[in-house]
């Protein structure tokens, strides 16, 4: 197993590589200079200041010099500076991963707890009211606009009711007050964005949940089970539920480089200062660095979650166990 | 009848002394919340080139000089200036009892450095441009300085309303590598407190600021991106201030008995103007009368009406209606469509095959009208002007293009024929980047490729001259001339729309806006809503 990972490990390395190059010459190619953009078009900004900022960037060199020149200081992990406040890439991006994370994180459980009961429940009781309601209720959530619910939510809660914060993450006077009440104030804020996030996300998880478990429930051995004469719960939770988690698993891993994604529809609207937001304001400013070093870290994540998947695999699937002698 | 002086001197000191009187009584305390859809980037102040640094470093830190709220130059940090030499040189006189927040005095040597890095060729700043001009700046004394410029140029007067820096801190740092730049230090009403990334920034008042401590204890500056967010917020009384409403919040969904109640909304014209900018290179476009055509053809009111919810004035030329420069003899173009086909027609333009639309050697009247994607307001304004362009037969296609790319491939490249963009302007009338004939390169302002030896000359001759009515002479020249040329269709100039809570005392809209007195702003004790700080 050990090795297995190694090599699967090593493997990644040259697919990084190849990710970076292409990223960096496509970023390159889109239109727009990250000075003239800093600039606003303010007439009080000369021609010559311009290219002044262009050489103190190194923008004036060839992209294939700039990408060296990048590629050598990745090596010893540094990532650059960005190009609109120079402050290290890095910790553009540390001050973001946490949040971003808490909230995906708190989502994505939210997402599990709910979706996988109502894909179970769906697919025993296959065409029953509770299947066509349930149905009915995760497509709602999948094809409600989220920034629409999130204005609606917002609205109710925050301004009719009064019940919750509208945005942010902190109340203004966070700092003065003492650790119960830090812990009740985040989460009093993190209420709607979670719950939010969430809804879009029932209909994905419930579905494959659904469509697993009818998938096993036919299977021969479910048969065999009932045939035993082992009780209905028991048929379900113990044999065909372990089988049908299966792809829910890859599922798993496959979201491991959304969970540092973030949303940026989302954080506006929240304004929740997360990556989503630092991705998009990257982008638009042409702040190669930073966009780079986002792409980078997801590379990676979505790498990592690949192997995490087939690993974890591996371990809940003995079939499929690799290297093992017989 | 005649009335002696001394009395009237004695009348209006009375009037002033009766309204000057509440704001002795002022409390201090409380603290304003204020919303930006934009993070400052950094507190450098020549490095910051967005309006959410500019924002805060205008609290901050002080220029040698600055507007007044009459929009005329008044001292900041220096005192008075003399300018002498047919304006070759500029010395100023500085405070003598202005002191950094750290408590160092503020002398001629913080200037002199600031000078230096502005021009210094390893530092970021854009702003190098106006200092480039100057020969040499020496420090005469600890409170003297003179600048000598390499020929005359007036609107460096004003370019040192640029934030001075202090050396004592900044003088071994590397100004792109500094903690100072998310912990500044200045001479302001205001001290930096704490800054958390797209969160919000803090500011507390300066105790020791040189015109008096500001009553407003604190100053927040709460990051929130959707405009519809900052709306909610304003409902549940969680946000104080937010300088731009859109025109909707303003007229329409800030008009229920809560905002009347809680809040005052101020109305005044903005600093730039919005147009339709034509490219004089394209063949379409380079006759005169077919600009002028097109002015006819466009209903400026309806679109004010329609974009603004009548919320702005037309413009009709490069100058905003509050400045100096702005010529009142100019009269925007009436909408006459008929006049408009008739120009048309004089210029070779009819409908020889009757397929509706205009053509002209076997071409037809039709080009591309290019504006930025996300920008709703001209989408709209971009959709009337087709609408009624369409009525004197000629077609509009409209491409809305993110701007970025926008300005890189086709306003560097002059590949366009029309663009609907806006300028946010200077408080100096100098617009020589933007129109005169040399400033074509790609990057450039003048993209639409405006020629005119007249306007050139004028504009040269605006930079060499000091006396601001032999200027305000000068630009109402330009502003007749361009006008009367046609570069732009003008379009109008949009009210700036500010919303501020009632608690807030002491506010006096004036030409340069609400911002100008910040520091007299209060709150009576009785009203304060923030006691903790």
């Amino acid at each position: 197993m050990v090795t297995y990972i190694v090599k699967r490990l090593l493997g990644l390395l040259p697919v990084l590589f190849g990710i970076t190059i292409v990223t960096f010459f496509v970023i390159h190619l889109s239109p727009g200079k990250p000075t003239r953009l800093q600039a606003e078009m303010s007439p009080k900004i000369t021609l010559e200041a311009m290219e002044k900022l262009d050489r103190l960037y190194g923008l004036d060199k060839p992209v294939y010099v700039q990408y060296w020149q990048w590629v050598k200081k990745l090596v010893v992990l540094d990532f650059g500076k960005s190009f609109t406040d120079e402050r290290p890439v890095l910790v553009k991006i540390g001050e973001r991963i946490p949040i971003t994370i808490t909230i995906e994180l708190l989502s994505l459980f939210l997402i599990f707890l709910i979706a996988v009961p109502i894909g179970i429940m769906s697919a025993v009781k296959e065409n029953s009211l509770f299947d066509r309601a349930s149905t009915v209720f995760v497509f709602i959530g999948f094809a409600t606009p989220t920034f629409w619910l999130a204005l609606l939510a917002m609205s109710l809660f925050g301004v009719q009711l009064g019940w919750l914060p509208i945005s942010g993450i902190k109340s203004l006077d966070f700092e003065e007050l003492n650790f119960l009440q830090k812990i009740a104030d985040v989460s009093r804020h993190l209420i709607l964005p979670v719950f939010v996030s969430a809804f879009g996300g029932l209909a994905g998880i419930s579905r494959y949940m659904r469509t697993s478990m009818l998938e096993v429930m036919h299977k021969d051995f479910i048969r065999t089970a009932r045939a035993k004469g082992l009780s209905e719960k028991d048929v379900i939770y113990k044999h065909a539920l372990k089988n049908a988690l299966l792809p829910i698993v890859t599922i798993i891993g496959l979201s491991v480089p959304g969970l540092i994604g973030g949303s940026v529809i989302f954080e506006s609207i929240y304004a929740i200062p997360g990556m989503g937001k630092l991705f998009f304001d990257s982008v638009m400013a042409r702040d190669y660095p930073v966009i780079m070093g986002i792409l980078f870290v997801g590379a990676i994540l979505t790498l990592l979650g690949n192997l995490l998947a087939d690993v974890m695999y591996a371990c809940v699937d003995p079939r499929i166990r690799v290297g093992e002698k017989r | 009848m005649l009335i002696p002086i001394s009395r009237i001197v004695g009348i209006l000191v009375l009037l002033s002394l009766g309204f000057s009187s509440p704001a002795a009584a002022a409390d201090y305390g409380d603290a304003i919340i204020t919303a930006s859809i934009g993070d400052a980037s950094t507190l450098v102040p020549i490095l910051a080139s967005d309006s959410a640094s500019a924002d805060i470093c205008g609290l901050v830190f002080n220029g040698l000089i600055r507007y007044d709220k009459d929009l005329n130059l008044e001292g900041d940090l220096a005192e008075s200036w003399d300018i002498k030499e047919d304006g070759l040189v500029i010395i100023f006189h500085l405070r003598k009892n202005v002191r950094w927040h750290d408590g160092r005095p503020f002398t001629a040597s913080d200037v002199e450095f600031t000078y230096q890095k502005l021009i210094d060729p390893n530092v970021k700043t854009p702003y190098s441009g106006d200092f480039e001009r100057v020969k040499s700046l020496e420090a005469l004394d600890d409170h003297t300085v003179k600048v000598t410029y390499k020929e005359p140029f007036s609107p460096g007067l004003s370019s040192w309303g640029m934030w001075i820096m202090p050396k004592h801190i900044l003088e071994k740092e590397d100004l792109s590598n500094t903690k100072f730049s998310r912990n500044p230090v200045g001479t302001g009403p205001y001290k930096f407190k704490e800054w958390k990334t797209g969160e919000k920034i803090v500011l507390v008042s300066n105790p020791d600021y040189y015109e008096g401590r500001p009553y407003i204890n604190r100053y927040i500056y709460r990051i929130i991106p959707d405009q519809a967010t900052t709306f909610l917020e304003l409902q549940t009384q969680g946000v104080d201030m937010v300088e731009q409403l859109t025109p909707l919040q303003y007229a329409r969904q800030t008009d229920t008995p809560f905002f009347k109640k809680y809040y005052k909304k101020y109305k005044y014209p903005s600093f730039g103007y919005t147009y339709l900018g034509l490219n004089m290179k394209d063949p379409l476009f380079a006759d005169s009368r077919v600009r002028l055509a097109l002015d006819y053809a466009i209903d400026k009111d309806e679109i004010i009406k329609g974009v603004l919810l009548g919320l702005g004035r037309v413009s009709t030329g490069p100058f905003p209606p509050e400045s100096w420069a702005y010529n009142k003899e100019v009269k925007p173009a009436p909408y006459d469509p008929k006049k408009a086909k008739e120009l048309l027609k004089e210029a070779g333009w009819k409908d020889h095959d009757s397929d509706g639309w205009l053509d002209k050697e076997g071409k037809r009247f039709k080009f591309t009208l290019l504006i930025n994607q996300g920008n709703d307001p001209r989408k709209t304004c971009a959709e009337i002007i087709q609408r009624r362009l369409k009525e004197v037969c000629i077609e509009v296609d409209i491409r809305p293009i993110e701007w970025a790319t926008l300005l890189s491939e086709f306003i560097d490249k002059h590949k366009f024929e029309a663009v609907i963009m806006g300028w946010n302007l200077s408080r100096d009338p100098d617009c020589f980047d933007i129109w005169h004939s040399s400033k074509q390169r790609p990057g450039e302002f003048n993209f639409v490729g405006y020629e005119n030896k007249e306007v050139d000359s004028l504009l040269e001759e605006g930079r060499r001259e000091f006396d601001e009515r032999k200027r305000k002479e000068i630009y109402n020249k330009v502003h007749q001339l361009i006008f009367d040329n046609h570069p732009y269709i003008f379009l109008f100039v949009p009210d700036a729309l500010p919303i501020v809570h009632a608690r807030f005392k002491g506010i006096e809209p004036a030409p340069a806006g609400i911002g100008y007195n910040f520091i007299k702003w209060n709150v009576p004790k009785e009203e304060q809503k923030y006691t903790r700080w």
